[in-house]
Protein backbone atom coordinates (compact mmCIF):
# COMPACT_ATOMS: atom_id res chain seq x y z
CA UNK A 1 0.00 0.00 0.00
CA UNK A 2 0.94 3.58 -0.97
CA UNK A 3 2.44 4.98 2.01
CA UNK A 4 1.85 8.58 0.62
CA UNK A 5 -2.20 7.41 0.55
CA UNK A 6 -2.13 6.38 4.27
CA UNK A 7 -0.83 9.70 5.18
CA UNK A 8 -3.22 11.40 3.27
CA UNK A 9 -6.05 9.42 4.66
CA UNK A 10 -4.62 10.02 8.25
CA UNK A 11 -4.01 14.15 7.74
CA UNK A 12 -7.48 14.10 6.30
CA UNK A 13 -8.91 12.11 9.43
CA UNK A 14 -6.81 14.40 12.23
CA UNK A 15 -7.70 17.61 10.74
CA UNK A 16 -11.85 17.05 10.62
CA UNK A 17 -12.07 15.01 13.81
CA UNK A 18 -10.33 18.12 15.53
CA UNK A 19 -12.37 20.22 13.69
CA UNK A 20 -15.40 18.84 14.62
CA UNK A 21 -14.56 19.39 18.42
CA UNK A 22 -13.42 22.94 17.87
CA UNK A 23 -16.39 23.50 15.50
CA UNK A 24 -18.74 25.26 18.40
CA UNK A 25 -15.44 27.39 19.69
CA UNK A 26 -15.54 28.85 16.23
CA UNK A 27 -18.78 29.68 15.98
CA UNK A 28 -19.10 31.17 19.40
CA UNK A 29 -15.41 32.03 20.54
CA UNK A 30 -13.83 34.70 20.89
CA UNK A 31 -14.61 37.79 22.78
CA UNK A 32 -18.31 37.05 21.18
CA UNK A 33 -21.17 36.53 23.84
CA UNK A 34 -22.74 33.27 23.22
CA UNK A 35 -26.52 33.07 23.06
CA UNK A 36 -28.27 32.11 26.10
CA UNK A 37 -30.02 29.22 24.04
CA UNK A 38 -26.35 27.91 23.38
CA UNK A 39 -25.30 28.38 27.40
CA UNK A 40 -28.78 26.73 28.72
CA UNK A 41 -28.14 23.77 26.65
CA UNK A 42 -24.76 23.28 27.41
CA UNK A 43 -25.82 22.98 30.89
CA UNK A 44 -28.77 20.47 30.32
CA UNK A 45 -26.63 18.52 27.24
CA UNK A 46 -24.47 16.55 29.98
CA UNK A 47 -28.09 14.09 31.68
CA UNK A 48 -29.18 13.87 27.67
CA UNK A 49 -25.68 12.87 26.24
CA UNK A 50 -25.13 10.09 29.29
CA UNK A 51 -28.52 8.57 28.68
CA UNK A 52 -27.11 8.54 25.01
CA UNK A 53 -24.12 6.35 25.47
CA UNK A 54 -25.75 4.20 27.28
CA UNK A 55 -27.91 3.29 24.75
CA UNK A 56 -24.78 3.60 22.75
CA UNK A 57 -22.66 1.18 24.90
CA UNK A 58 -25.66 -1.76 25.12
CA UNK A 59 -26.70 -1.52 21.49
CA UNK A 60 -24.51 -4.16 20.10
CA UNK A 61 -26.15 -6.60 22.40
CA UNK A 62 -29.26 -6.40 20.41
CA UNK A 63 -27.60 -9.08 17.98
CA UNK A 64 -26.86 -11.32 20.78
CA UNK A 65 -29.10 -11.05 23.37
CA UNK A 66 -28.51 -14.24 25.31
CA UNK A 67 -24.78 -14.19 24.94
CA UNK A 68 -23.94 -10.57 25.59
CA UNK A 69 -27.52 -8.83 26.17
CA UNK A 70 -28.61 -11.13 29.65
CA UNK A 71 -25.07 -10.21 31.07
CA UNK A 72 -25.07 -6.56 29.76
CA UNK A 73 -28.46 -5.80 31.35
CA UNK A 74 -27.74 -7.73 34.51
CA UNK A 75 -24.67 -5.81 34.99
CA UNK A 76 -26.12 -2.00 34.13
CA UNK A 77 -28.33 -2.41 36.91
CA UNK A 78 -25.97 -4.06 39.43
CA UNK A 79 -23.88 -0.88 38.74
CA UNK A 80 -27.50 1.59 39.05
CA UNK A 81 -28.63 -0.67 42.21
CA UNK A 82 -24.75 -0.74 43.65
CA UNK A 83 -23.90 3.02 43.27
CA UNK A 84 -27.84 4.12 44.29
CA UNK A 85 -27.03 1.90 47.53
CA UNK A 86 -23.84 3.16 48.14
CA UNK A 87 -22.79 5.86 46.00
CA UNK A 88 -19.18 4.57 45.86
CA UNK A 89 -17.71 4.88 42.36
CA UNK A 90 -14.72 2.80 42.51
CA UNK A 91 -17.30 -0.55 44.05
CA UNK A 92 -19.69 -0.41 41.64
CA UNK A 93 -17.39 -0.07 38.51
CA UNK A 94 -15.56 -3.13 40.01
CA UNK A 95 -18.63 -5.36 40.90
CA UNK A 96 -20.25 -4.40 37.87
CA UNK A 97 -17.28 -4.95 35.51
CA UNK A 98 -16.17 -8.20 37.17
CA UNK A 99 -19.80 -9.47 37.09
CA UNK A 100 -20.01 -8.39 33.23
CA UNK A 101 -17.24 -10.69 32.58
CA UNK A 102 -17.70 -13.75 35.04
CA UNK A 103 -21.65 -13.64 33.66
CA UNK A 104 -20.22 -12.96 29.68
CA UNK A 105 -18.01 -16.49 30.42
CA UNK A 106 -21.15 -18.71 32.11
CA UNK A 107 -23.77 -17.71 28.85
CA UNK B 1 2.06 24.62 45.42
CA UNK B 2 4.38 21.24 45.14
CA UNK B 3 1.81 19.62 47.21
CA UNK B 4 -1.00 21.41 45.47
CA UNK B 5 0.29 20.28 41.88
CA UNK B 6 0.58 16.32 43.56
CA UNK B 7 -3.20 16.90 44.54
CA UNK B 8 -4.51 17.76 41.34
CA UNK B 9 -2.39 14.70 39.31
CA UNK B 10 -3.93 12.23 42.11
CA UNK B 11 -7.36 13.59 41.68
CA UNK B 12 -7.04 13.39 38.10
CA UNK B 13 -5.20 9.85 38.12
CA UNK B 14 -8.12 8.49 40.56
CA UNK B 15 -11.00 10.37 38.32
CA UNK B 16 -9.28 8.50 34.98
CA UNK B 17 -9.11 4.82 36.10
CA UNK B 18 -12.84 4.17 34.58
CA UNK B 19 -10.86 5.34 31.03
CA UNK B 20 -7.47 3.69 32.28
CA UNK B 21 -9.34 0.43 32.09
CA UNK B 22 -11.31 0.65 29.33
CA UNK B 23 -8.68 2.37 26.72
CA UNK B 24 -5.87 0.13 27.77
CA UNK B 25 -8.39 -2.71 26.60
CA UNK B 26 -9.73 -1.45 23.69
CA UNK B 27 -6.42 0.33 22.53
CA UNK B 28 -4.39 -2.61 22.53
CA UNK B 29 -7.18 -4.49 20.67
CA UNK B 30 -6.66 -1.64 18.02
CA UNK B 31 -3.34 -2.08 17.74
CA UNK B 32 -3.59 -6.13 17.19
CA UNK B 33 -6.27 -5.38 14.68
CA UNK B 34 -4.04 -2.70 12.74
CA UNK B 35 -1.37 -5.19 13.05
CA UNK B 36 -3.79 -8.11 11.65
CA UNK B 37 -4.68 -5.67 9.20
CA UNK B 38 -0.31 -5.21 7.88
CA UNK B 39 -0.21 -1.89 9.80
CA UNK B 40 2.63 -1.86 12.08
CA UNK B 41 3.06 -0.09 15.41
CA UNK B 42 4.51 3.13 13.92
CA UNK B 43 0.87 3.55 11.89
CA UNK B 44 -1.01 3.00 15.57
CA UNK B 45 1.26 5.31 17.56
CA UNK B 46 0.65 8.56 14.67
CA UNK B 47 -2.88 7.57 14.23
CA UNK B 48 -3.58 7.17 17.73
CA UNK B 49 -1.86 10.77 18.01
CA UNK B 50 -3.40 12.95 15.80
CA UNK B 51 -6.65 11.02 15.23
CA UNK B 52 -7.26 10.39 18.57
CA UNK B 53 -10.93 8.72 18.41
CA UNK B 54 -11.86 4.88 19.19
CA UNK B 55 -14.66 4.22 16.79
CA UNK B 56 -13.45 5.80 14.03
CA UNK B 57 -9.73 4.14 14.18
CA UNK B 58 -11.28 1.17 13.91
CA UNK B 59 -13.55 1.66 10.98
CA UNK B 60 -10.16 3.63 9.47
CA UNK B 61 -8.63 0.05 9.73
CA UNK B 62 -11.15 -1.20 7.06
CA UNK B 63 -11.19 1.74 4.68
CA UNK B 64 -7.49 1.80 4.51
CA UNK B 65 -6.99 -2.16 3.62
CA UNK B 66 -10.02 -1.60 1.25
CA UNK B 67 -7.90 1.52 -0.72
CA UNK B 68 -11.16 3.67 0.15
CA UNK B 69 -10.70 7.25 -1.72
CA UNK B 70 -10.00 9.78 0.54
CA UNK B 71 -13.50 11.47 -0.04
CA UNK B 72 -14.80 8.60 1.78
CA UNK B 73 -12.77 8.43 4.32
CA UNK B 74 -13.36 12.33 5.40
CA UNK B 75 -17.40 12.03 5.09
CA UNK B 76 -16.76 8.74 7.45
CA UNK B 77 -14.58 10.32 9.45
CA UNK B 78 -17.48 13.87 9.31
CA UNK B 79 -20.44 11.70 10.17
CA UNK B 80 -19.03 9.56 12.90
CA UNK B 81 -17.15 11.77 14.78
CA UNK B 82 -19.97 15.48 14.57
CA UNK B 83 -21.42 13.94 17.63
CA UNK B 84 -18.34 16.10 19.63
CA UNK B 85 -18.91 19.07 18.61
CA UNK B 86 -22.26 18.59 21.24
CA UNK B 87 -19.35 18.20 23.75
CA UNK B 88 -17.97 21.77 22.91
CA UNK B 89 -21.03 23.23 24.28
CA UNK B 90 -21.11 22.26 27.95
CA UNK B 91 -17.30 23.43 28.62
CA UNK B 92 -17.10 26.29 26.12
CA UNK B 93 -16.55 28.38 28.89
CA UNK B 94 -14.39 26.76 30.88
CA UNK B 95 -12.06 26.04 28.29
CA UNK B 96 -12.02 29.71 27.05
CA UNK B 97 -10.45 29.97 30.10
CA UNK B 98 -7.77 27.49 30.12
CA UNK B 99 -5.77 29.58 28.18
CA UNK B 100 -2.89 27.56 25.75
CA UNK B 101 -4.03 24.54 27.32
CA UNK B 102 -7.15 25.04 25.51
CA UNK B 103 -6.76 23.56 22.09
CA UNK B 104 -4.99 20.56 23.67
CA UNK B 105 -8.42 19.96 25.93
CA UNK B 106 -10.51 20.50 22.71
CA UNK B 107 -8.53 18.18 20.73
CA UNK B 108 -8.71 15.37 23.87
CA UNK B 109 -12.40 15.53 24.35
CA UNK B 110 -13.84 11.92 23.67
CA UNK B 111 -17.10 10.27 24.60
CA UNK B 112 -15.11 9.38 28.21
CA UNK B 113 -13.47 12.59 28.77
CA UNK B 114 -16.36 14.21 28.11
CA UNK B 115 -18.71 11.93 30.69
CA UNK B 116 -15.20 12.16 33.01
CA UNK B 117 -15.14 15.94 33.24
CA UNK B 118 -18.96 15.94 33.80
CA UNK B 119 -18.50 14.39 37.09
CA UNK B 120 -16.39 16.29 38.19
CA UNK B 121 -17.37 18.84 41.25
CA UNK B 122 -17.88 21.99 40.59
CA UNK B 123 -16.03 23.26 44.08
CA UNK B 124 -13.18 21.28 43.03
CA UNK B 125 -9.90 23.32 43.99
CA UNK B 126 -7.67 22.92 40.76
CA UNK B 127 -11.00 21.94 38.80
CA UNK B 128 -8.62 22.92 35.52
CA UNK B 129 -5.78 21.11 36.42
CA UNK B 130 -7.81 17.83 37.13
CA UNK B 131 -9.79 18.23 33.53
CA UNK B 132 -6.05 18.67 32.34
CA UNK B 133 -4.73 15.88 34.06
CA UNK B 134 -7.36 13.77 32.53
CA UNK B 135 -6.61 14.53 29.26
CA UNK B 136 -3.30 13.97 29.49
CA UNK B 137 -3.47 10.60 30.99
CA UNK B 138 -6.69 9.07 29.03
CA UNK B 139 -4.76 9.99 25.85
CA UNK B 140 -1.36 8.28 27.03
CA UNK B 141 -3.01 5.13 28.08
CA UNK B 142 -5.27 5.03 24.92
CA UNK B 143 -1.83 5.88 23.05
CA UNK B 144 0.57 3.41 24.79
CA UNK B 145 -2.26 0.82 24.56
CA UNK B 146 -2.39 0.84 21.11
CA UNK B 147 1.37 0.31 20.54
CA UNK B 148 2.12 -2.19 23.15
CA UNK B 149 -1.16 -4.16 21.29
CA UNK B 150 0.42 -3.46 18.20
CA UNK B 151 3.96 -5.01 19.57
CA UNK B 152 2.83 -7.95 21.74
CA UNK B 153 -0.58 -8.44 21.38
CA UNK B 154 -0.21 -12.34 20.50
CA UNK B 155 1.63 -12.53 24.02
CA UNK B 156 -0.86 -11.85 26.45
CA UNK B 157 -1.76 -14.81 28.24
CA UNK B 158 -5.47 -14.04 29.89
CA UNK B 159 -8.38 -13.16 28.05
CA UNK B 160 -9.88 -9.66 29.24
CA UNK B 161 -12.76 -10.16 26.88
CA UNK B 162 -15.59 -7.81 28.64
CA UNK B 163 -13.00 -5.30 30.73
CA UNK B 164 -14.31 -2.51 28.52
CA UNK B 165 -17.47 -2.91 30.29
CA UNK B 166 -15.95 -0.45 33.13
CA UNK B 167 -16.57 2.77 30.66
CA UNK B 168 -20.39 1.39 30.43
CA UNK B 169 -20.25 1.61 34.37
CA UNK B 170 -19.29 5.22 34.41
CA UNK B 171 -21.59 6.26 32.47
CA UNK B 172 -24.24 4.58 34.15
CA UNK B 173 -22.84 5.79 37.60
CA UNK B 174 -23.04 9.78 36.23
CA UNK B 175 -26.67 8.94 34.58
CA UNK B 176 -27.97 7.88 38.22
CA UNK B 177 -25.77 10.60 40.04
CA UNK B 178 -27.42 12.91 37.32
CA UNK B 179 -30.63 11.65 37.86
CA UNK B 180 -30.70 12.31 41.88
CA UNK B 181 -29.72 15.74 41.39
CA UNK B 182 -32.12 16.91 38.61
CA UNK B 183 -34.83 18.66 40.27
CA UNK B 184 -37.04 17.27 36.84
CA UNK B 185 -36.36 13.80 34.92
CA UNK B 186 -37.18 15.43 31.80
CA UNK B 187 -33.91 15.72 30.39
CA UNK B 188 -32.36 12.12 31.07
CA UNK B 189 -35.66 10.76 29.58
CA UNK B 190 -35.75 13.16 26.60
CA UNK B 191 -32.08 11.21 26.22
CA UNK B 192 -33.67 7.59 26.28
CA UNK B 193 -36.42 7.96 24.43
CA UNK B 194 -34.36 9.62 21.92
CA UNK B 195 -31.56 7.92 21.21
CA UNK B 196 -34.18 4.44 20.92
CA UNK B 197 -36.35 6.07 18.50
CA UNK B 198 -32.93 6.71 16.25
CA UNK B 199 -31.08 3.32 17.35
CA UNK B 200 -34.58 1.90 15.85
CA UNK B 201 -35.17 4.25 12.81
CA UNK B 202 -31.64 5.07 11.43
CA UNK B 203 -29.57 1.50 12.80
CA UNK B 204 -26.80 1.05 15.33
CA UNK B 205 -23.78 2.48 12.96
CA UNK B 206 -25.39 6.14 12.58
CA UNK B 207 -27.58 7.24 14.84
CA UNK B 208 -25.57 9.33 17.70
CA UNK B 209 -25.77 12.24 15.53
CA UNK B 210 -29.49 12.31 15.03
CA UNK B 211 -30.43 11.13 18.83
CA UNK B 212 -28.55 14.43 19.88
CA UNK B 213 -29.74 16.72 17.23
CA UNK B 214 -32.96 15.59 18.01
CA UNK B 215 -32.44 15.70 21.85
CA UNK B 216 -30.95 19.03 21.32
CA UNK B 217 -33.93 20.39 19.69
CA UNK B 218 -36.40 19.19 22.35
CA UNK B 219 -34.23 20.56 25.34
CA UNK B 220 -34.28 24.47 23.78
CA UNK B 221 -37.96 24.26 23.38
CA UNK B 222 -38.27 22.13 26.86
CA UNK B 223 -35.67 25.41 28.67
CA UNK B 224 -37.90 28.25 26.70
CA UNK B 225 -41.16 26.75 28.13
CA UNK B 226 -39.43 26.86 31.45
CA UNK B 227 -39.09 30.53 30.85
CA UNK B 228 -42.41 30.90 30.17
CA UNK B 229 -43.97 29.28 32.26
Amino acid sequence: MRTEYILVAVAVSAVITFGLRAFPFALFGGSRKMPETIVKLGKVLPATIMAVLIVYCVKDSLDNVIGTGIPKLIAVLTVAGSYKWKHNTFVSIAVGTLMYMVLLRIF
Amino acid sequence: MKQGKQHTWQTAFMKSIPILCSYLFVGMAYGMTMENAGFHWYYSLLISITVYTGAFQFVLITLLSSGASILTIALTALLMNSRQSFYALTFLDEFKRMGKKKLYMIHTMTDETYAVNCSLDEKESDRHGVMFGVAILSKSYWVIAAVIGGMLGQLIPFDLTGIDFCMTALFVIIFVDQWEQASSHVLAIVGVITSVVCLLIVGAQYFLLPSLILASGILIIWNRRQEAA
